[in-house]
Parts: structure tokens; sequence; C-alpha cells
């Protein structure tokens, strides 16, 4: 009874993961690219003579920038949301509920108080998993990078954690913790790790090698190189780790409550499913995809504001 | 291999005579083969008079940077050993300061902690360093730019700023690694010419790596060019030309021309 319901559920469950996915990709993407684009920026910066005054008149540009990539994502929600709206209207499926429906069921659920002692629940293992990984992932990773015989010791393992199928290991999960608490905060654990870890790692393997020959030229020993190049350099990779861990967490925290027992979110969704409250279900989905991505995207901001001076002028 | 050492000396002897005319560094028999077998540097005898601007000079992948990193004491050596001030040293020290190719500057950091860096290492006090850092941040040009960052400044700014650096540390010795190769050339002209009537003031021993002829006449007292790996030193030409002439002067010059065509004949049997 409770393995059928599971594969029952395996359509909904793809849609949170499958947008999580795509939110993963674009987040990576968006780290790689940012890097030559400013290179370029600079390059032209370098080639104009009146570099001062192109200073004074770069902020215009880069609003006018700003605004426009502001206007193709407001275009591109509009035909995501205006595609909805008609797969529902036609309708693909009697399970589908259109745009509008699930936005009503979404302020239904908002104004009852469902939703906001939902997520209580929901965030708890959320935040203990990913607080627990966001320290032990990150100092194992950094460990990983420093030392040759730590990373020939774990490195394997995580590349297997990494490529295996974790939401596999669930099922073992409840077998060993039970269902309470502790293995809803393991699978969020699980989840989290491998990516927070290997980026970690790769971070501090990827330390520009002529930064650590200027520390050591300029007589910085050891601790000092580490403290103030190896870490400040890796740091950008570590934070992306994290936010990708967070994100990673999310689909822990999700699996976890629609796998082992329905609490939080994850009993919205089953509940509203079992009892055919098709807009219902989709607004409980639809809130957790608006909640990870704007957890993802504050993480970015705050990270932008405490950690890189050298960004926020530009 | 004597010959070369002996003419060294000699040199020394007659650019410095009312100095000590001891090499200030000195380097006996090195060579340097990597892991994985590339012999980069073979034999390798040099001494650098006290003062004055030696340019490493060679085909690309001589061993030029090798031989700098070394003197750095950022690579270790194979065979020989490397003497500053008559001793024996194996690893950086402060009196040598690298200026690197790529700059090397913390994105993170400001000019004024990027100049600073080194003082920082070594624990100077901040009101103390970043009054030093000030210092040569005016003295390299830049003054108006210590809380810029480095991405808002051109190639030629960038490398002011790890000059600036080097020179904080108040080292006798300054190893520059190709310093303007990816900055471009009118830039790097100006940067020449900055550069010497720096050194005018600052009175160092410079170790330059350069690929470019004219780069290495324009700026040194003497040349010593290298072969093709495993590098060794072929040659070494007394290039001095009179300070303080203007500097189109000598560009212009004859026997400057004349130097350049010589060394241009040298070097060019060595490439297909």
């Amino acid at each position: 009874m409770h393995r059928a319901t599971g594969a029952a559920r395996a359509p909904c469950l793809s849609s949170p993961e499958g947008f999580q996915g795509a939110l993963i990709f674009c987040d990576s993407a968006s780290i790689r690219v940012g890097e030559p684009t400013s290179n370029l920026k600079l390059r032209a910066g370098q080639l104009s003579a009146k570099q001062r005054e192109k200073g004074v008149r770069m902020p215009i540009v880069l609003r006018r920038y700003v605004n426009q990539r502001f206007l193709w994502r407001l275009v591109s929600l509009c035909l995501v949301f205006g595609a909805w709206e008609l797969a529902g209207r036609k309708p693909i499926s009697i399970a589908f509920p259109t745009f509008s429906s699930t936005m009503l069921a979404l302020a239904d659920l908002i104004k009852e108080g469902t939703l906001s002692s939902a997520y209580a629940v929901t965030l708890q293992p959320l935040a203990i998993g990913v607080l627990i990984i966001g320290i032990l992932g990150v100092v194992c990773g950094i460990a990983m990078g420093l030392s040759r015989t730590f990373e020939w010791f774990t490195l394997p393992v995580f590349i297997i954690v990494q490529s295996a199928p974790m939401a596999a290991l669930i099922p073992l999960i409840t077998f060993l913790y039970g269902i309470g608490l502790a293995a809803k905060v393991l699978a969020v654990v699980l989840m989290a790790a491998p990516v927070i870890v290997l980026n970690s790692y790769k971070g501090i393997r990827n330390v520009n090698p002529s930064l650590i020959q200027m520390s050591r030229s300029f007589l910085g020993n050891r601790q000092q190189e580490i403290a103030k190049i190896i870490i400040p350099d890796a740091s950008g990779l570590i934070f992306a780790g994290l936010r990708l861990g967070v994100a990673s967490g999310f689909i822990g925290v999700v699996l976890a409550e629609l796998l082992i027992t329905p609490t939080g979110i994850g009993d919205l969704i089953t509940y509203y499913r079992a009892i055919a409250e098709y807009p219902s279900m989709f607004a409980s989905i639809t809130s957790i995809i608006v909640f990870a991505t704007v957890t993802v995207s504050l993480l970015q901001w705050l990270e932008n504001i405490l950690f890189r001076p050298e960004r926020r002028g530009s | 291999m004597g010959g070369i050492s002996r003419r060294a000396s000699e040199l020394a002897k007659e650019e410095n005579n009312n100095m000590q005319n001891s090499p200030i560094i000195e380097v006996r028999g090195i060579s340097k083969t990597y892991e994985g077998g590339c012999e980069a540097l073979r034999n390798l005898n040099m001494a650098f008079p006290r003062g004055e601007l030696t340019t490493l000079l060679g085909p690309s992948g001589c061993g030029k940077t090798t031989l700098l990193k070394i003197i750095a004491g950022l690579l270790e050596l194979t065979r020989g050993e490397v003497l500053i001030e008559g001793k024996k040293v194996d690893g950086p020290g402060p009196e040598r300061a690298f200026v690197f190719q790529d700059f090397a500057l913390m994105p993170w950091a400001t000019v004024l902690r990027n100049v600073a860096f080194g003082l920082e290492l070594r624990q100077v006090p901040k009101k103390e360093r970043l009054e030093i850092a000030r210092k040569y941040i005016d003295e390299v040009g830049l003054s108006g730019f210590e809380t810029s960052y480095p991405h808002e400044l051109s190639g030629g700014m960038r490398q002011r700023v790890g000059l600036a650096r080097a020179l904080a540390v108040d080292a006798e010795i300054l190893l520059m690694d190709e310093p303007f190769a990816s900055v471009d050339e009118q830039t790097r002209r100006k940067f020449q010419e900055d550069l010497l009537g720096l050194l005018e003031t600052e009175k160092k021993t410079v170790v330059f790596v350069t690929h470019s002829i004219e780069e290495a006449i324009y700026l040194s007292d003497q040349v010593a060019l290298m072969t093709p790996r495993p590098g060794s030193i072929m040659k070494i030409v007394n290039t001095k030309t009179e300070r303080g002439r203007n500097p189109e002067e000598v560009r212009r010059d004859k026997k400057y021309l004349d130097c350049v065509e010589d060394l241009w004949q040298i070097l060019k049997q060595y490439l297909v």
C-alpha cells in the first residue's frame, strides 16, 4: 500500500525536482559566464584612453541593461504562466489545474495559515541539515583541498555519492533512523553533502597558483597563505557550493516528506492529491519552488553584500 | 663557462670601480630538471653586479623565468647553488622582491591592501604599512586609486600596483618576470621610461626577464643571452646607455639600434 502510493506520486514529484535541476543549471552557468563578460568589459576599458569618463557613464548603460534583462525575465515568466493557463483550460489532464485557479488556491492557503504552519514543520529538518552539512562539508572540502592524504582518503567516496541517486537511499534511512526528525535531517545532509564538499575542494584546488607564489615570495608562511590567499580565493566556489547545497537540501527535505512520513509541505501535497484538490496541490508545489528560488537568490545577494566588496561597486 | 664568469667579473670591476665589486647575486652550476624529465637549465653560471639592471633574454622556453624563480627561491633546483651577498640561500628572502608577469594581485583587496600585502605578511602594524604603501602608490603614479580594486584598473596600472608592492618591502633586489608582457605597447613604453626614473632614485639591483630585444637593450646595463633549452648563459652584452638622457634620443641612438640588430642576428639562428 505504502509502496504503491509512492510510485503514484512519482510524476508530481518529478516536477519540483526538474525545476530545481533547471535552477541549479542556470545558477552554475551564470557563475561561469560572469567571468568572461567582466573580462571583456575590462579589455574595453583598457583600450579607451579616457577611462574615468567612461566610469561615470557606465552606470546608465548598466541600468538600461539591467532593466532590459528584467523585462525579458518578465516576458519569459508570462509565457510560461500563459502556457500553463492554456494547458489547464484545454485541459491536458483532469489533474492539471489552470494557473489562475492554482494562484487562487495559493492565496487561500496563505490566508488560512495552512502554508505557514506547513513551512514551520518543513524548515526544521532543512535548517538543521543545512547548518550541519554547511559547516562540516566546507571544512571537509577545504581539508581535502589542502591535504593530499585526506584527498586520497575521501575523494572517491564523494565522487560515488555525487553520482549515486541518493533518493534510493531514503528507504534505507527510514530503516536505520525511523520516521522522525533525524531521518529527515539525514536526507537533507545526504542530498546536500556532495555538492558542498566537492565545490569547496575544487575551490581550494583551483586557487590561482601565482597568488600562492606571490605569498611565498613575500615570505608568507603556510598559515598566512591559507588564511589570506587560499580561502579568500576559493570562497567564490565555496559559496556557490553552499547555494547549490541549499537547493539540494530542498530536494532532500521534500523527498523525505513525501517518502518517509508526510509532514509539512509534503503532507499538503500528499493530502490534496488524495482528496483530488489539484489546485491546492499545485499551489503547494509552486510555493516550495518559489521559496527555494528566493532563498537561493537571497544567499547570493547576501554573499555579495558581506563578502564581495569588489563586486558591490560594479 | 669560465670565460663568461671571468668576463662578468671584469665587467663588474669596470663599472663599479668605487663600489664593492662583489656581485650581489651569484648562481653556480645550476641545473633544473622538471618532474617529467623536462630539462630547463643546464650548468648555468652567472653573476649579477650590484645596483645594475641585468636582463635575461633568449628564445621562448629557454628557462629565463625558471632561472628567475630559482633566484627568487620559488623553485627548487636540481643541482648547483644560489648565493645572495655571498651566502647560500634555498628559499625566498627579505632582500628579494618579485614582480609577476600576471600581476598576482588579490582581486578581493583594494590597491592599498595589495601594495601593503608584503608588509602585512611581515606583520608590520597596520598604520605603518598603509603609510608606506601610500608612499609607493604615489611613487608609481597611482595616487587617487588607493581604494580601487584591481579589476577596475587597466593592465598597465595593475602592474604598477605589482611594482609598488615589490618596492614597499624595501628589498635590495627586484626580480621582474616579463612584467610588461600583458601590457599594451604604448603603456609599456611609458612604463619602461617610468621604471628607469624610479630606479634612478631607488637604487636597486634588478633582474629582468623579457623576450623583447628592444626592451632588454633600452632598460638594461647588461643583457645575458641564453641558449635554447636546456638553457645556459651564452653571452653577456654590456648595453649600458648613459642614463638621464632623453628617452626618445636613446631610441633613435645609432648605438642602440646597432645593438638591437646585433642581438637579433645572434638570436635568429635559434629560430626555425
